[in-house]
């Protein structure tokens, strides 16, 4: 059998494989490559070293939306997280329409970022017009407007990992704890919700990644305005590609801290989570 | 965990408050959408009055300005092709991974995982420069692009799929006399076909509202598709035209719901199984 199929490889792996070098490994070592020269295109470059690095410490922009990003990620991560485990706590008890509001919370997800980001700006501008200000007045605004629009599209994709995470449960193990004579308090502290540790784990690696990822829903919704203040890291990179002639090397070595950053907090889950997985 | 509450009324109640105030953004939208655009900054939250109600205008101005119906098409088939090429290429790509087991299976394998901790900005200078070059900046080199970059999901999901087959079922088959080729479109395909409609969902879920890719990567003064249409009514200095916007932003939504309507079960269930493999 094996035999056979090695010699069947080339059909099996082939059109994937010759897809994702071109989509996906040619393009990396590109990027990684260019992070090191000066270029304006990529077939005209010079190597820096590290300058394009160096640079980057002095880019107050830069630094500005490094940290506006890790507490847009954090915010949200929270905010999203806590909501969604209420609302599927609530909506896996038995009462009328259920499923109902099961469907609602989560049709958001399948809107795109750019439809809801200016779904948001008519609803946000509405609000803030009573007071005479929009959106862009502040980039205080600006981060708020995302965390509310982030945990409207996303509470309901957590939710729905929540609630399968809690219907896991067998019924027994609650029944018991409540034989025991312990609260429902107590026993969601120390019944309920160590058992959706996984689930916790999952849900909370998905949003701080897409906290640090997003990138449509800020173009929409505030373009980073004003002044490039509420600029996310993913629409800072894009800005200094395509936004200032003569950036293209440093545009590149941020997107590599960019990487780097992604990675590591996806290590730091996975690490996690197999220790998890080791105790259990 | 199916336990009762007590008030099972009053928490219908609560929640039917909170489910009508979640929905508030979009019907909002629909109302403005009927709007004149200076009512629309002026008075967002009033319904259409005489003064203000303009009919299908804004459709047809959102229609006309961003080239609507055209980028719809090309949406449509930049999705459904993607979506094909993805699932037959992976699936195969995923099985052959599992079966074969060697030290190229497994170093491939390491690679996809890899492909799903990259963010888009790290490849999309370089990316849309090689399908330039390559010719690729159409819809139809779009499916070989997004069959590239999309890989790592769809091989994850696949690979964790197939451990859990029996391998006695395929030898069976290979003893009566099946190649490589006719056990897998045979016998294996269809025992993964729940996976398959999981990774149909979560990729045409990403493939239709992406937007980044698409725009880089596409010759913008031929093909566009619906996020690229909506984004392009945001005028050179920032001004947004919200008549045709809402106009625009309904017709977005409505393909989004009825896909809803028609695969609610399958999308639920595709996000389960994506999220715990992921």
């Amino acid at each position: 059998m094996k035999k056979s199929l090695a010699r069947w490889g080339w059909l099996f792996t082939g059109p994937t494989l010759a897809a994702f070098i071109i989509g996906f490994i040619i393009p990396l070592v590109l990027g990684v490559y260019l992070s090191f020269t000066e270029f304006r295109t990529v077939t005209r470059s010079t190597w820096v070293g590290f300058d394009n690095y160096a640079k980057l410490i002095g880019d107050e922009i830069f630094l500005h939306s490094l940290w506006y990003t890790a507490a847009f990620a954090i915010v949200t991560t929270i905010l999203i997280n806590v909501f969604a485990f209420a609302i599927a706590y609530m909506l896996v008890k038995k009462f009328r329409g259920r499923n109902v509001f099961r469907s609602v919370f989560f049709m958001p997800n399948l809107i795109g970022g750019i439809v809801l980001g200016y779904i948001w700006l008519l609803l946000l501008n509405g609000i803030l017009g009573f007071w005479a200000r929009s959106i862009t007045y502040d980039a205080t605004y600006g981060f708020w407007g995302m965390v509310i629009l982030m945990c409207w599209q996303q509470i309901g994709y957590m939710m729905v990992i929540y609630i399968a995470g809690l219907q896991s449960i067998p019924a027994e193990l609650i029944e018991a704890a409540e034989m025991d004579g312990a609260s429902r308090a107590r026993s969601l502290r120390s019944v309920i919700i160590p058992l959706v540790m996984p689930s916790i784990t999952v849900c909370t690696f998905l949003t701080i990644t897409n906290g640090f990822k997003m990138f449509d829903q800020n173009l929409a919704l505030t373009n980073g305005a004003p002044s490039r203040l509420s600029e996310l890291l993913a629409l800072n990179i894009f800005n200094t590609f395509y936004g200032r002639p003569g950036f293209e090397g440093v545009g590149q070595a941020k997107a590599v801290v960019f990487l780097l950053i992604v990675a590591v907090i996806a290590l730091v889950q996975n690490r996690y989570a197999r220790s998890k997985e080791a105790i259990a | 965990m199916n336990d009762k509450v007590r008030r099972p009324w009053l928490w219908t109640t609560i929640f039917t408050i909170i489910a009508i105030a979640y929905m508030f953004p979009i019907a909002l939208v629909v109302i403005n959408s009927f709007k004149n655009k200076v009512y629309i900054a002026s008075e967002p939250f009033a319904f259409p009055t005489e003064d203000s109600f303009v009919g299908w205008a804004n459709y047809l101005r959102g229609i006309e300005l961003t080239d609507f119906l055209a980028s719809a098409g090309w949406s449509f088939v930049i999705t459904i092709g993607a979506a094909v090429l993805i699932l037959a290429g992976t699936s195969m790509t995923a099985w052959w991974i599992v079966r074969m087991d060697n030290r190229f299976a497994k170093t491939l394998y390491t690679t996809f995982l890899f492909n799903l901790v990259v963010p888009f900005q790290m490849v999309m200078f370089t990316l849309s420069w090689l399908a330039d070059y390559l010719g690729l900046n159409n819809p139809f080199g779009l499916w070989i692009i997004y069959l590239g970059f999309g890989a790592g999901l769809a091989v994850f999901i696949f690979t964790g799929f197939v451990k859990g087959i029996p391998y006695e079922i395929e030898e069976a088959a290979t003893i009566d006399g099946c190649g490589p080729v006719r056990t897998f479109v045979l016998i294996v395909l269809p025992i993964m076909k729940p996976a398959v409609i999981t990774v149909a969902i979560l990729e045409v879920m990403w493939l239709w509202n992406d937007y980044l890719l698409p725009y880089l990567t596409l010759d913008l003064k031929n093909y566009k598709t619906i996020p690229i249409a909506v984004q392009y009514l945001r005028g050179g200095y920032g001004s947004v035209d919200m008549g045709a916007m809402m106009g625009v932003l309904v017709l977005a939504l409505i393909p989004v719901i009825v896909f809803y309507f028609v695969s609610q079960k399958h999308i639920i269930k595709g996000v389960v199984v994506g999220a715990v493999k992921g």
